[in-house]
C-alpha cells in the first residue's frame, strides 16, 4: 500500500529528472510526457480504487510514526483530486506535443510541467501541514517558470503579479503554520485536529482567517483574485489550460482540507465569512467575465466565479452534507471543463492567430466539428442538462436550499445565467458571425492531435454527465468522510489519540 | 607542454579580474572550499552538515573560481553541464528512497549495508548518505546554473 500512495508524486518527479537530463533529445522528451503521464493515470486510478475499499491509506516516510515524521494519507478527496490532476496533466502533455516550439522545449518545458505535476500531487497527499506548504512551494516555482517560459513583455508583467501575490500568500500560509505550531506543538494535521481540540483561545480563530486569507489568494477567492485574470492569459495555451484547470483547485482543496479535518464549521465567523466570499466570488467573477473581449481573460474570470460555488459547498458544509458533495462533484465537473476550454481556444488560435473576439468569427463555418467541441464544455460551464455542470450547480443549489441559504441560492442561479450569456458571446463571435477580414494563416503542423485531446476532455465531461449517479455517490462517500474527521485521526494516529 | 586546467588562460582580457590578489586565492580556496563541502557532506549523518549546506560551499567555491578566472573556467571546473547535475542528484535521491519500497516498507525508509574494511574497521553505508549525495547534486547544480548563467548575462 506504501507504494500507492507515493507512486503518484515519485512518477512525475523521475519523470521531469530523467527528462531533463535527456534533454537534448526531442524524441526522449516527447516519450517521457507521454508514458510518464499515462502511468501517473494508471498510479492515480489504482489509488482511487484502493482509498474507495479502504477508506484511508496511510504511509508514514522514512518508517518515522506519526505524528514525528511526515506521513502520506490518501483519503477519497485525495484521491480524486490525484486523479483529476493526473488527468489533466496527461491532457496538457498531449496537447503539448503538438503546439509547444523547440525553443520552449530547450528551456526546459517538459521538465518543468513534470515537476509541477509532482508539486500538485504531493500538495493533494500530504497529512502534515508543514510539509504541504513545501508542496506548495514546489508548486509554485515550477509555474513560475513556466509562466514566463518565452519571455515576453505581457507574460513579464502578469507573472509580476502572480509572483508578487503568492509569495504574500505563502508569507501567510507559513506565519499561521507558525502560530498554529507555537499554540499545539505539532504539525501532523491529524494530531493538530486532535490537539486544537482541547485548546481554547481567541487564537485559534486567528489562525484560521489567517488560513483562510492565504488559501484564498490561492485559490482566487475574491477580494483576492486579480492575479488570476491578470496572469492566466499570458502564456503557452497548454500551460494556461494546466493552470486554469489545477493551481487555483490546489487552495481549494487546501481550504476543503483545513476547513473540514482542523477547525470545525461550527464556528460562526468562519462560516459567515465562507458565505459571504463565496458569494461575493461567484457574482464578482462572472461581471468581471461579461466586460471582457479576449478569449482567455473571459475564461480566467470563469475560473474566479466557479471557486465560488465550490466554496458555497464548503461553506454550508456543517448544515447539508449535500452541500459538501455538491462542492466536490463541482470540482470534479470543473477541471475537466476548464482545461478543455482553454485547449480550445489555444485550437482557433492556431486556426485564425489571435484571441481577441473581434478579430475572430466564421469558425463555424469552417471547422464545424470544433464548434461543437467548444459548444460541449460551455454548455457544461454554464450548467445546461445533460452535461456535468448542470449536476455540479444542481446539486449544490440543492444543497443551499436545504440550507435555507435563500441569498446564496439567488446568487448561484444568476450566475449561472451570466455565465450562460458569456458562453454565448463566445459562439456569436468565434464561431457564428462573419469572418471579419481574410485571417492570419493557419500556424504550420498537424493539429489532429490537440482535436483528439480536446475530443477525449468533451468526452469525459459526458460521461460525467451520463453518469452523474455514480459520480454523486462518490461524491457523498467523500463528503461524509471529510465531516467525520475522527476517521481521519484513528487512521493517521492509529487509535491512541 | 600540458597547462593545468585551473591555471589562468594566457590571453589576460579573457580574464574576469585583473586583480592578481583575487587570482591567487582563488586558486588556492577552490580545492579548500571543495575539501571542505565534502567533509561537510560526510559529517551531516550525526552532526550538523548535509547535502545541502555542502552543495552551497562547493558552489562557492566555483564562484570564486568564476570570479578568479573567467565563466569558462568554471565550466571547465565542472566538467558536466550543471543542469546535468541537477538531473543526476534527482535520480540519485529519488533511488535512494525507492530501496525502501522493494522491502514492502514506506519510501525513504534508511537501509544500511555494513562493510568491513582492513584498517578503519566497519563502515556503515546507508541510504541516507545517497539521498544527501543527490541534494548535493542538486544544490550544486542549481547554484551553479543561476550564477554561471548570470555571469554569462553579464559580459
Amino acid at each position: 500500500m506504501n507504494l500507492l500512495v507515493i507512486l503518484p508524486i515519485l512518477i512525475p518527479l523521475a519523470a521531469g529528472a530523467l527528462s531533463l537530463l535527456g534533454r537534448h533529445s526531442q524524441r526522449v522528451q516527447g516519450a517521457l510526457a507521454v508514458i510518464g503521464s499515462i502511468a501517473l493515470v494508471i498510479s492515480a486510478v489504482a489509488l482511487l480504487l484502493a482509498t474507495w475499499e479502504q477508506g484511508h491509506i496511510v504511509s508514514e516516510l522514512g518508517s518515522w510514526p506519526a505524528p514525528f515524521g511526515i506521513v502520506l494519507v490518501s483519503d477519497l478527496l485525495a484521491a480524486i483530486m490525484v486523479l483529476l490532476s493526473a488527468v489533466t496533466g496527461a491532457a496538457t502533455a498531449f496537447y503539448s506535443l503538438g503546439t509547444i516550439s523547440i525553443a520552449h522545449r530547450k528551456a526546459g518545458y517538459f521538465p518543468l510541467m513534470h515537476l509541477l505535476l509532482a508539486g500538485v500531487n504531493g500538495a493533494f497527499l500530504t497529512g502534515d501541514i508543514f510539509n504541504l506548504y513545501v508542496w506548495f512551494e514546489v508548486m509554485l516555482v515550477a509555474s513560475f517558470s513556466l509562466l514566463i517560459l518565452g519571455g515576453e513583455r505581457a507574460q513579464m508583467e502578469g507573472a509580476v503579479k502572480y509572483v508578487t501575490l503568492n509569495l504574500v500568500s505563502s508569507a501567510l500560509f507559513l506565519s499561521a503554520i507558525g502560530l498554529l505550531y507555537g499554540l499545539v506543538g505539532t504539525l501532523n494535521m491529524a494530531d493538530i485536529a486532535v490537539k486544537l481540540g482541547e485548546v481554547d483561545t481567541g487564537m485559534t480563530t486567528v489562525i484560521a482567517m489567517l488560513f483562510m486569507v492565504a488559501f484564498g489568494i490561492k485559490a482566487a477567492a475574491f477580494p483576492f483574485f486579480f492575479w488570476l485574470p491578470a496572469s492566466y492569459h499570458t502564456p503557452q495555451v497548454a500551460v494556461s489550460a494546466l493552470f486554469a484547470g489545477l493551481l487555483t483547485k490546489v487552495g481549494v482543496y487546501a481550504l476543503f482540507r483545513v476547513f473540514t479535518l482542523i477547525f470545525g464549521m461550527d464556528d460562526p465567523l468562519i462560516h459567515q465569512v465562507l458565505l459571504w466570499g463565496a458569494g461575493l466570488t461567484m457574482v464578482t467573477g462572472v461581471l468581471g467575465a461579461a466586460a471582457q473581449f479576449e478569449f482567455r481573460r473571459i475564461l480566467s474570470f470563469h475560473i474566479v466565479s466557479q471557486i465560488g460555488y465550490m466554496m458555497m459547498g464548503l461553506a454550508l458544509a456543517s448544515v447539508s452534507v449535500l452541500a459538501l458533495a455538491g462542492g466536490i462533484f463541482y470540482i470534479i465537473h470543473h477541471i475537466i471543463v476548464k482545461a478543455n476550454l482553454f485547449f480550445v481556444s489555444g485550437l482557433v488560435y492556431r486556426l485564425r492567430g489571435s484571441y481577441e473576439l473581434k478579430q475572430l468569427g466564421g469558425q463555424y463555418r469552417d471547422k464545424p466539428w470544433l464548434a461543437l467541441l467548444f459548444l460541449i464544455p460551455a454548455l457544461s460551464l454554464a450548467g445546461m442538462p445533460p452535461l456535468s455542470g448542470f449536476f455540479g450547480k444542481f446539486i449544490v443549489i440543492r444543497g443551499g436550499v436545504e440550507a435555507g441559504a435563500w441569498a446564496l441560492v439567488a446568487a448561484a442561479l444568476v450566475v449561472g445565467l451570466l455565465t450562460l450569456y458569456s458562453m454565448t458571446k463566445i459562439w456569436a463571435e468565434v464561431f457564428w458571425k462573419a469572418a471579419p477580414e481574410p485571417a492570419a494563416a493557419p500556424a504550420s503542423g498537424s493539429n489532429t492531435l490537440l482535436y483528439a485531446t480536446v475530443a477525449g476532455l468533451a468526452l469525459i465531461t459526458v460521461a460525467i454527465g451520463v453518469a452523474a449517479q455514480p459520480v454523486l455517490v462518490l461524491a457523498m462517500a467523500t463528503a461524509e468522510q471529510l465531516l467525520d474527521p475522527t476517521r481521519y485521526i484513528t487512521a493517521v494516529l492509529g487509535g491512541a489519540p | 607542454m600540458t597547462r593545468d586546467r585551473r591555471l589562468p588562460p594566457p590571453d589576460r582580457n579573457a580574464l574576469r579580474t585583473q586583480s592578481l590578489i583575487l587570482r591567487t586565492t582563488g586558486f588556492f580556496l577552490l580545492p579548500l572550499l571543495l575539501l571542505f563541502a565534502l567533509f561537510l557532506l560526510l559529517r551531516g549523518h550525526n552532526a550538523p552538515g548535509g547535502g545541502f549546506i555542502a552543495g552551497l560551499v562547493a558552489s562557492a567555491a566555483i564562484a570564486v573560481h568564476l570570479f578568479a578566472m573567467s565563466e569558462a573556467g568554471a565550466r571547465r571546473v565542472l566538467r558536466v553541464d550543471p543542469r546535468d547535475l541537477i538531473a543526476w542528484g534527482l535520480i540519485l535521491a529519488l533511488a535512494a528512497g525507492v530501496i525502501g519500497l522493494f522491502s514492502g516498507q514506506p519510501f525513504l525508509t534508511a537501509h544500511w549495508l555494513t562493510v568491513s574494511l582492513p584498517v578503519f574497521g566497519e563502515l556503515k553505508l546507508g541510504s541516507p548518505l545517497l539521498f544527501d549525495l543527490g541534494v548535493f547534486l542538486v544544490v550544486l547544480g542549481t547554484a551553479s546554473t543561476i550564477i554561471i548563467n548570470l555571469a554569462e548575462q553579464d559580459t
